[in-house]
């Protein structure tokens, strides 16, 4: 447990030093969303309608966009092949990586995503919805994310492979997530669909992240 | 003293998975297999054409299904065998597996195409478009996105056997994927819009079941005969680097 947390603290440590990571990815998102007016046009109330699927989408690009650096430092500068040295079994390494992944991507997107609901004219208890489907269904996205990142580590050109890999993985998160931030009147089952797949992949994905990255350092 | 030989037998199916036994016997199945899959399509067609009834509201756009059907079948059951290779890439690491999944990815990507390609001609006289965000089409053009992604991933690979094992990983990701998706997606449709494209499908009557029999297993031997072809190349494109390797080594 102590080595679980001391991996989810140095990937904290590490994003904090070198830092701007989680901002730029913060920026990345609000741009993403922001710049959907311009091609949507500024009518209100098409923009509230629409709002929840925009976020949707921005934090999805987003969250994508954020893989490629969960294993490729790690694999450049020979960290990784430490973690498959160590006492700790390489899944518990790749979970606690998960967390960190979570924290460092999702977390930021949640707390800008008041200045989009802002932007996009969203009212309070939209929001709000949005804002708890994004708490329920980004632990998926990142989750499966991982896997796509731990598939392409030793490819130099991966940067675009894994969210091609990953995009039709995580439809159901998707409508899922739309679903339980859009409707009033069957959104409760989406957001329990949602919680479902988070918890399911979240327990299931370090073990495929973790086979891939063992088998790509044979 | 001797040295103990006694290795266990092995199973008739590991020696006819033996890439050496493989070449071996699958050299003369194939002109007979290829002979079978012409009569039977032969067969199959002129069943479709001049013995099978024009349905009473589609006409004779109703042939189509008989193309259609038996793609879609096979857009799945390919997904299968290669869910079943990836198990044996993993568990068994045999050659052979890796072979096999590789060969079937671009049949599948290719089978789920044309479901896609003949659904959508189907369409459009039936229910007036090309395309609609019904559930099963949706789920079937993420499975070929899908197929497309496992294709993308063997291509970025230089070295074949580790490739084979990640792909394997992303295969059974994928297989155990496929289910959450298509129910996603047919959840997603009935809250849009209520199911109204569903055609009486399931109660065929029988001059209609024959053909769709015929070709349905028209288009599968079909597959096994290009898994079959496309494995022997697979192999044999191998055995070409490796002799070429060997003479550069031999040659420096």
């Amino acid at each position: 447990m102590t080595a679980f947390a001391a991996i989810l603290g140095r990937d904290l440590r590490l994003a904090a030093r070198t830092g701007g990571d989680a901002l730029t990815l913060v920026l990345f998102f609000v741009m993403a969303a922001a710049i959907m007016p311009f091609a949507i046009g500024p009518d209100r109330p098409t923009l509230q309608k629409l709002a929840p699927g925009l976020i949707w989408l921005a934090a999805f690009l987003a969250m994508l966009l954020g893989l490629d650096r969960l294993f490729r430092a790690d694999e450049e500068d020979g960290t990784l092949l430490l973690f498959r040295q160590a006492a700790v079994p390489l899944e518990a390494v790749v979970a606690g990586k998960v967390i960190a992944q979570w924290l460092l991507t999702a977390l930021p997107v949640l707390i800008a995503s008041p200045i989009l609901a802002l932007l996009l004219s969203m009212d309070m208890t939209g929001w709000g919805r949005t804002a708890l489907a994004l708490l329920l269904g980004t632990p998926a996205l990142t989750a499966f994310g991982t896997v796509g990142a731990a598939v392409t580590v030793s490819l130099r050109r991966g940067g675009l492979l894994a969210p091609v890999l990953i995009i039709p993985l995580a439809v159901p998160v998707l409508i899922f997530g739309a679903a339980g931030s859009a409707a009033a009147d069957g959104g409760g089952a989406a957001l329990l669909f949602l919680a479902a797949i988070s918890l399911v992949s979240v327990a299931f994905c370090p073990f495929a992240a973790a086979l891939a990255l063992k088998v790509s350092s044979e | 003293m001797t040295l103990d030989t006694a290795a266990p037998k092995p199973n008739w199916f590991s020696r006819l998975a033996h890439p050496g036994a493989f070449m071996g016997w699958s050299r003369p199945v194939l002109w007979p297999l290829g002979i079978v899959t012409v009569l039977m399509f032969a067969v199959g067609l002129w069943f479709v054409f001049f013995n099978s009834p024009p349905d009473y509201q589609m006409g004779d756009t109703v042939r189509i299904m008989y193309i259609h059907v038996p793609n879609a079948i096979l857009s799945e059951l390919v997904y299968g065998v290669m869910f079943l290779a990836a198990l044996g890439t993993l568990i068994w690491r045999h050659p052979l597996a890796d072979v096999a999944a590789k060969a079937a990815a671009p049949l599948g990507a290719a089978f789920t195409a044309m479901a896609l390609y003949s659904g959508s001609l189907w369409g459009r006289p039936t229910w007036g478009t090309f395309w609609e965000w019904d559930g099963r089409m949706t789920s079937t053009l993420i499975l070929f996105f899908i197929y497309c992604g496992i294709i993308a991933l063997w291509r970025a690979f230089d070295d074949q056997l580790r490739a084979a094992r990640i792909v394997a990983i992303v295969t059974l990701v994928g297989g155990l994927d496929i289910p959450v998706v298509k129910f996603s997606v047919d959840w997603w449709n009935t809250l849009h819009q209520p199911a109204s494209l569903t055609l009486g499908g399931s109660d065929l009557p029988p001059a209609m079941l024959i053909p769709l029999g015929l070709m349905a297993l028209a288009f599968t031997l079909l597959f096994v005969l290009l898994e079959l072809i496309a494995m022997r190349t697979e192999i044999l494109s191998r055995r070409a680097d490796a002799m070429s390797r060997q003479a550069a080594a031999r040659a420096a």
